[in-house]
């Protein structure tokens, strides 16, 4: 009953976000090209890398395509569906629009956390979708029905990671108003997500696996679906992280918002 | 001039309330430096391994590392922070009304607030980019020579400039269209590629490199580099400089040229 509830109104927020979307129908058509042109900048970065050598690590130059594909899909898929939330969490702190939500006799994190939708971005998965595709035809692999639904699995664990991590950052604004530089700062980790994890050791390695798990994201689900995989702990290390991460992320939003006070109006 | 020193003055003590965030970005900005960092240091060692060489193009691991470095140390010079957008929301939200009554020229008073952003984010940046170049000082070779020095700073002066004036050209559209984030966007995905941020251009294919030097982008980052280097000297210098300064020019006409078509109408529309 509950949980129908929660769906007839997310439906609702749906419908709001495609009226949204065509009143500005020439915007939405160019930011498509935007992030179709930083998506074809990255492939050439990595088409100029292996023009000079053959393997970066264990990598060969389709797998690590294969890699900058699913961890476009990835972030295009939140960018989908929380990107906008949260980065527009500290613009609600600082005016006092949260009083509204808060309010709303639903679940304030759900609120927040879906209040928008960004259809262009599932537009932008597709392309993502599409390199996979044509990165496994150049490696001559056909993935089998479980590698597909390992694949899709593991991106929700990549993709709820990338949520707990920006919304805890987001919950920064109840601190200090200045968190929106904050928020941005953390879509430049996004760069290291697509990079492969052979590449990384040391501190570097261990702190963005342990405890940012950028290294994980991406990584896991193409070394799966290339068959690459080396050990099956990772598969379970990149779940534990993102469960760890939504519990931390749930932690930082209570403890924030005992601290809100409204802003004076 | 005197009105200028004071805008100046203004313009720093402004974004010295945003020094946290400065600070934050800077921080934020070393950790794409590093990965990158250690992915061209697989592939120097993975080409050790397997063809026995290590260079990439004409490049040793040492001189990739500065090269980062440096395209890190020239965009704390000279990289457009907020500029473009706060011109396109004074022009959409009709703050530059004021300006036209004021003896104030809005280019130059835009100037001065690009020129101390950049002398605030340097005082903040500073620390946290001399500690990490220090970490790597193993791999920071020095400029070629005293003259090299010294023509880099000369034309990462001439390089502020261009940055500035094109976005500033950019900005010009908010008299056209509504949403100007897209094509300063779009405009960007070409800098950021062809100017030398994600690698150093001669490692291209000969003939894209010599396309790219009839843009301006290599002009916006690339061609200081390769004089602090040294890959770039004599004639060729020379002429680079001439065609950078050439470009400043430019963009500087068409900076004004698409402001006096904006004025107009805006006037217009202006109510």
């Amino acid at each position: 009953m509950n949980l129908k509830r929660y769906f007839s109104i997310y439906a609702a927020l749906w419908k709001n976000s495609v009226t949204r979307e065509t009143m500005f129908k020439g915007n939405f058509l160019l930011w498509i090209i935007v992030e179709c042109l930083w998506f074809g900048l990255q492939l050439t970065f990595i088409s100029v890398l292996y023009l000079h050598t053959d393997n970066i690590g264990s990598w060969t130059k389709w797998q690590v395509v294969m890699l900058v594909g699913a961890s476009h899909f990835i972030q295009q898929i939140f960018q989908a569906f929380f990107l906008v939330n949260c980065t527009n969490l500290s613009e609600l702190v600082r005016t006092g629009k949260l009083d509204f939500l808060m309010l709303l006799p639903i679940n304030t994190r759900f609120i927040v956390s879906f209040r928008q939708v960004d259809l262009g971005a599932f537009v932008n998965a597709v392309s993502g979708v599409a390199v996979i595709t044509y990165a496994a035809h150049r490696l001559h692999f056909v993935p089998a029905i479980p590698h597909i639904f390992a694949f899709l699995g593991l991106c929700i664990a990549g993709i709820l990671i990338h949520y707990s991590l920006m919304f805890l950052l987001a919950t920064i604004s109840f601190w200090t108003v200045r968190a929106q530089g904050i928020v941005w700062g953390y879509y430049n980790l996004f760069n290291i997500a697509r990079l492969p994890d052979d590449a990384f050791q040391g501190v570097f390695r261990y702190v963005f696996t342990f405890a940012i798990p950028m290294l994980l994201v991406s990584n896991v689900p193409a070394r799966v679906l290339t068959n690459k995989l080396e050990h099956f702990y990772s598969i379970l290390l990149l779940l534990g992280m993102a469960a760890a991460c939504f519990a931390i992320s749930e932690i930082g939003w209570r403890a924030s918002l005992r601290r809100y006070t409204s802003a004076s109006s | 001039m005197k009105k200028y020193r004071h805008v100046l003055n203004i313009g720093i003590q402004n974004s010295l309330t945003y020094r946290f965030n400065f600070l934050a970005r800077s921080l934020f900005g070393l950790i794409p430096l590093m990965a990158m960092i250690f992915v061209w240091r697989t592939i120097y060692r993975g080409n050790a391994d397997t063809k026995g060489t290590l260079m990439v193009g004409a490049y040793t691991f040492a001189e990739m590392v500065s090269y980062y470095l440096l395209t890190t140390i020239v965009d704390a010079l000279t990289a457009v922070n907020e500029d473009d957008w706060q011109i396109a929301a004074d022009i959409k939200d009709g703050n530059i009304s004021q300006f036209l009554l004021k003896p104030i020229d809005y280019l130059w008073y835009r100037f001065c607030l690009f020129l101390s952003g950049r002398v605030t984010y340097l005082a903040v940046a500073v620390v946290p980019l001399a500690i990490f170049i220090s970490c790597l000082h193993n791999y920071f070779v020095p400029p070629h020579d005293l003259a090299a020095l010294g023509l880099f700073l000369f034309s990462v002066m001439l390089t502020a400039m261009l940055q500035f004036f094109m976005s500033y050209t950019m900005a010009m559209l908010a008299f056209w269209v509504l949403e100007v984030s897209t094509f300063i966007f779009i405009l960007f995905a070409f800098e950021y590629l062809a100017s030398g941020h994600l690698f150093p251009l001669d490692i291209l294919p000969a003939w894209l490199e010599r396309a790219l030097y009839f843009t301006p982008f290599p002009y916006q980052l690339y061609f200081p580099i390769s004089i602090y280097m040294g890959k770039t000297t004599g004639n060729e210098l020379i002429h680079g400089l001439i065609i950078q300064f050439g470009w400043v020019c430019a963009t500087y006409a068409l900076a004004r040229f698409a402001w006096n078509r904006g004025i107009k109408k805006y006037e217009s529309v202006g109510g």
